[in-house]
């Protein structure tokens, strides 16, 4: 990617994009879509860009996967 | 949701929770020893990326899993069942590792605030050190956009996030806000410096504007 292309990544807004708080009101719902291998993105759209655009809600994202797929009990 | 429309764990952590005497003593022990392993593994997780560490970050779990334990409790009759009881707790734990971490990162902070390193806003943007000369002209485009177009409060929160790189949660501890607040702030500066760069012909695509 050129330096230009770079800082054009960055500086590019999505309107789908549904900021941190609604993002993270169903983050548990997106999760367990991602857990199951369902699509979850296609069913959240403007949260998936947001996990993608917002660093700290993309930490939460993948804390949360992590934690439900490394459970001992299992996701049954 | 009825219990019995819930799978069947998730139907067994509310119903055990929802008892009396030592079945519901067990169950939050149980819940507590889970928030437990789940923060500390998610400090961890965090730890190359918070000035936080040592027995703090230890600290930082087992608070968060505490404060998270007496969320679940009091909120458990809002648990609708969209997902497993389990992701719906474990959530409250994880947001409580990330605003804890927040608050924390001013115990040491490796940046102050209003640090403006704008020398280090290159490597911010992940421009390779060899092409910085070329990008410097349009780098101090953004500068002069940042300095001349943003409010006081936009340029503020962009110059701690993204030219000092201070995180998003720490600064939204500090400014007493909340994390949404902070990053429309960064979304609408980035929409204003792109369309300025685009205005003064340094960048061309169109993008995706409209919000």
């Amino acid at each position: 990617m050129t330096e230009q292309g770079r800082l054009e990544r960055f500086l590019r807004t999505d309107p789908r994009d549904v900021g941190c708080d609604e993002a993270m009101a169903v983050l548990h719902v997106y999760v367990d879509l991602v857990a199951a291998g369902q699509d979850a993105a296609g069913h959240y759209p403007g949260v998936a860009v947001h996990l993608l655009a917002c660093g700290p809600c993309g930490e939460d994202f993948a804390g949360l996967l992590q934690g439900v797929t490394d459970d001992p009990a299992g996701r049954g | 949701m009825r219990a019995d429309d819930l799978d069947e764990d998730s139907s067994a952590w509310l119903r055990r929770l929802s008892a009396t005497g030592g079945e519901r003593q067990e169950a939050e022990r149980d819940l507590h020893a889970r928030l437990v392993r789940i923060a500390l593994a998610e400090v961890r997780r965090r730890s190359a990326s918070t000035p936080v560490a040592g027995p703090e970050l230890d600290d930082v779990a087992h608070q968060a899993a505490g404060d998270a334990m007496l969320a679940i409790l009091a909120k458990l009759t809002d648990f609708r069942g969209e997902s497993r009881f389990t992701t719906w707790a474990y959530r409250f734990v994880i947001l409580e590792v990330s605003s804890k971490l927040g608050r924390h990162y001013w115990r040491n902070p490796p940046v102050r605030l209003d640090a403006a390193q704008w020398e280090r806003l290159p490597d911010r943007l992940g421009i390779d050190p060899a092409r910085h000369a070329e990008s410097a002209g349009i780098l101090a485009e953004v500068r002069r956009v940042v300095d001349d177009e943003l409010t006081a409060h936009q340029r503020r929160v962009f110059v701690a996030i993204v030219v000092d790189g201070i995180p998003l949660d720490a600064l939204a501890a500090k400014l007493g806000l909340g994390r949404n607040a902070i990053y429309k702030v960064i979304f609408d500066a980035r929409r204003k410096i792109r369309r300025a760069l685009v205005a003064n012909g340094y960048l061309e695509e169109p993008g995706v504007e409209q919000r």
